[in-house]
């Protein structure tokens, strides 16, 4: 009866994170279901209790979904898969430990005003919106422990070197260290916002703060954050997709390219999130938006690289045309499905990003619906359907038992591409008519009749959404308490078709890149920042209105 | 030909594109900013949010005739209204919004006229559209305010010339 958890310190910090990840995607799911049900004209069940208000819902909804789903879900996964590339223990499981208590003491600190309807603020907590400090301390404290994991990464990476030297970095594990320093680099914007600008502000140390200062520095990682969330899927797409279809990575070299120019271009294109703020000259906006088009290029190379991986599976398979190859992959296998399911619904999702990013066009969709749309086909499925698909096989190995159902797994993974089709594509139609987002939209006072035969189908993907992800849930909970069947094998890395060795030197190096990521950032965000300082005068004070 | 050979062509043939898919959205925008002049907001000033009803010129809120078809809109954003919320201006109209906030960050929205910019307690923001359509035009506030958020709106009502 006892789990096999216990017998490896790895998979036993994997398995803490992952219940924590899962824990909140239950609560994102329940309050993403209210809200949903609400646009189709059912009345939001506001409580005392529960959820104080709408609002309060979509700010718990965000909180959890993106911010703690994902982020525990990474700091599982990466540690995890890096372990299995380098085929040793990683250094210090103690850190390790150390990095899990010190996130969830953050969450926890976070989550009493969240849950309290104390920090009804959304997760972008912009200022003048003022959260209970607490709020603030904790999400920081979450950041924090995410730089731990970067040094252990860092650590191990160095231990490895030391036992193999010369040798190129194992693909997942290279991938896995570059996102977590694409992160940590990032995440200065957010840091410097919450020690100099919110903590302060909250604690009624200052009396006032700079909305647009605080703004600004939030998007500055408020972009690359979506990399951080995206990157593990992409990590599971190059490094194990390929194998679980049966066939081989198509180029290892250019994988590695794609990630580096993740790293360095990432970062330096936030703005585009603050196409319509004033107090930015909009030559920079441009500038930023010309950045958006250019890391399009890494996610282009992806999709090139995963499809032919998957092509050649396809035909290995017997498939044959131009794209009937697609339908003879291995769609049986739901850890496959979701992910294939995932990656389908992502090119919509980066072609809506591009649109978005583009400077004037955003003008038209700015804050509508469209980008609700826009994000649940990213982080919401391209992501979330991912990471998902990656728990089959996960939670099986960490429990040393099967799947509790992979039928019930199949038709949760359709449910959830089918849902979200419903849902997205209704978010998208009802922004491009005006629709504002994060609105209790039955209650507007400027609702629009055109709007009415629509809303309904908000409810139908959100029904459809929720009972997919309860569908997950379960299916993870019974394979916990119930399944009796041994776990089969962790799914083997891909190998790749060309030998790996062939690609220049440079893509196995970090430093050179990490220089360039900091030159671009300086670039990009340098006179915006240094103007918004020298101006800055920290007297706007804090509201509570919610 | 060797079979390396094709992959580097199959490469070439996906690389060129994605190159030239960017490329030509970035010429496609910069023709439509500089060439057809559907520009996004921009710095216009800075103002102290707990003095926007005493400073010019956010103390007589309205709009104003600055010309034969241009108007200007002094708008102020707070929790949750719009000051004015109902403007009237004749079709054909070049209409600049100068607008702030006195409390926590609006944004103003006014779908199907181009006019999306946010008000941010310091700033002041800056736009103009121009109103070739008569008819009614609604305003949101787009940004989460507070608890009464979905109430704070309004409408531009562009009437026809007599």
């Amino acid at each position: 009866m006892s789990l096999e958890l216990a017998s490896d310190p790895e998979k036993r910090i994997t398995g803490a994170h992952m219940l924590v990840a899962n824990l909140a995607l239950l609560g994102g799911i329940v309050t993403g279901l209210l809200q949903g049900l609400e646009h189709a004209g059912v009345e939001f069940p506001a409580s005392e209790y529960f959820l104080r208000s709408y609002y309060h819902s979509v700010s718990m909804h965000g909180v959890l979904n993106v911010l703690v789903w994902t982020t525990f879900f990474i700091a599982g996964f990466l540690p995890f898969i890096s372990a299995r590339a380098y085929a040793m223990p990683l250094a210090s499981p103690r850190l390790g430990w150390l990095t899990f208590w010190l996130m969830l003491a953050g969450l926890l600190i976070a989550a009493v005003p969240l849950a309290g309807d104390a920090a009804t603020v959304m997760f972008t907590f912009y200022a003048p919106l003022r959260a209970h400090w607490a709020f603030y301390i904790g999400l920081t404290l979450v950041v924090v422990g995410t730089w731990l994991i970067t040094l252990r990464l860092g650590l191990s990476h160095r231990a490895w070197r030391a036992g193999h030297p010369g040798a190129r970095t194992p693909l997942a594990a290279f991938m896995s260290l570059v996102t977590m320093t694409m992160w940590t680099l990032a995440s200065v914007g957010l840091a410097a916002s919450m020690l100099f600008l919110l903590i302060p502000w909250s604690l009624g140390l200052v009396a006032g703060t700079d909305p647009l200062l605080a703004r600004t520095l939030f998007w500055l990682t408020g972009h690359p954050i979506v990399y951080f969330w995206l990157l593990p899927a992409y990590v599971s797409w190059y490094t194990l997709v390929p194998r679980q279809a049966g066939g081989r990575l198509f180029s290892d070299p250019m994988a590695r390219a794609s990630f580096l120019l993740f790293l360095i271009l990432s970062s330096p294109l936030g703005l585009h999130h603050q196409v319509t703020d004033p107090g930015i000259h909009e030559g920079w906006k441009l500038f930023q938006a010309f950045l958006t088009f250019a890391v399009f290029f890494p996610s282009l190379l992806t999709f090139f690289n995963v499809v032919a991986s998957l092509e050649g599976a396809g035909r290995a398979r017997g498939g044959k045309g131009l794209a009937a190859w697609f339908f003879r992959l291995p769609w049986g296998d739901p850890s496959l499905a979701a992910q294939l399911l995932a990656m389908l619904t992502f090119c919509a999702g980066g072609i809506g990003g591009l649109i978005n990013a583009s400077y004037n066009v955003n003008l038209v969709v700015h804050n509508t619906a469209y980008v609700v749309g826009h994000f649940h086909t990213t982080v919401g499925t391209a992501v979330t359907l991912t990471y998902m698909g990656i728990s089959y096989w996960l939670v099986p190995h960490l429990a040393g038992r099967a799947l509790w159902s992979r039928g019930m797994a199949l038709a949760q993974a359709w449910m959830w591409f089918i849902g979200m089709l419903i849902f997205s594509t209704t978010l998208h139609e009802l922004g491009l008519r005006g629709m504002p987002r994060r609105t209790m939209i039955s209650q507007a006072s400027y609702f629009q009749p055109e709007w009415s035969a629509l809303l309904p189908w908000v409810g139908v993907g959100g029904t459809l959404l929720f009972v997919s992800g309860s569908l997950y849930l379960l299916n993870l909970l019974l394979t916990l308490t119930v399944s009796r069947a041994p776990a089969p094998a962790v799914p083997e890395f891909a190998i790749s078709a060309g030998p790996a060795e062939d690609g220049p030197a440079i893509l196995n190096r970090l430093r050179p890149w990490v220089v360039t990521a900091v030159i671009f950032l300086v670039i990009a965000y340098g006179p915006t920042l240094a103007r918004l300082v020298a101006t800055s005068r920290l007297n706007a004070p804090g509201f509570r209105v919610w | 030909m060797k079979p390396g050979a094709t992959v580097y062509l199959y490469e070439l043939a996906w690389i060129l594109p994605s190159i030239a898919i960017p490329v030509g959205m970035l010429a496609a925008l910069l023709v439509t900013a500089f060439g057809a002049g559907l520009h996004v907001p921009s710095v216009a000033g800075r103002i102290d949010p707990s003095k926007v009803t005493e400073t010019a010129p956010f103390d007589q809120p309205g709009v104003v005739q600055t010309g034969p078809v241009s108007y200007e809109v002094r708008m102020i954003g707070q929790i949750w209204a719009f000051t004015p919320n109902e403007i009237r201006v004749p079709v054909g109209s070049t209409v600049t919004f100068v607008a702030t906030s006195k409390d926590v960050i609006h944004g103003l929205f006014i779908p199907g006229a181009n006019v999306n910019v946010m008000l941010i307690p310091g700033q002041i923001s800056r736009v103009t559209a121009r109103f070739d359509r008569a008819g009614e035009f609604f305003m949101a506030c787009h940004e989460y305010c507070g608890i009464a958020h979905h109430t704070m709106g309004g409408k531009v009502i562009v009437e026809p010339r007599s």
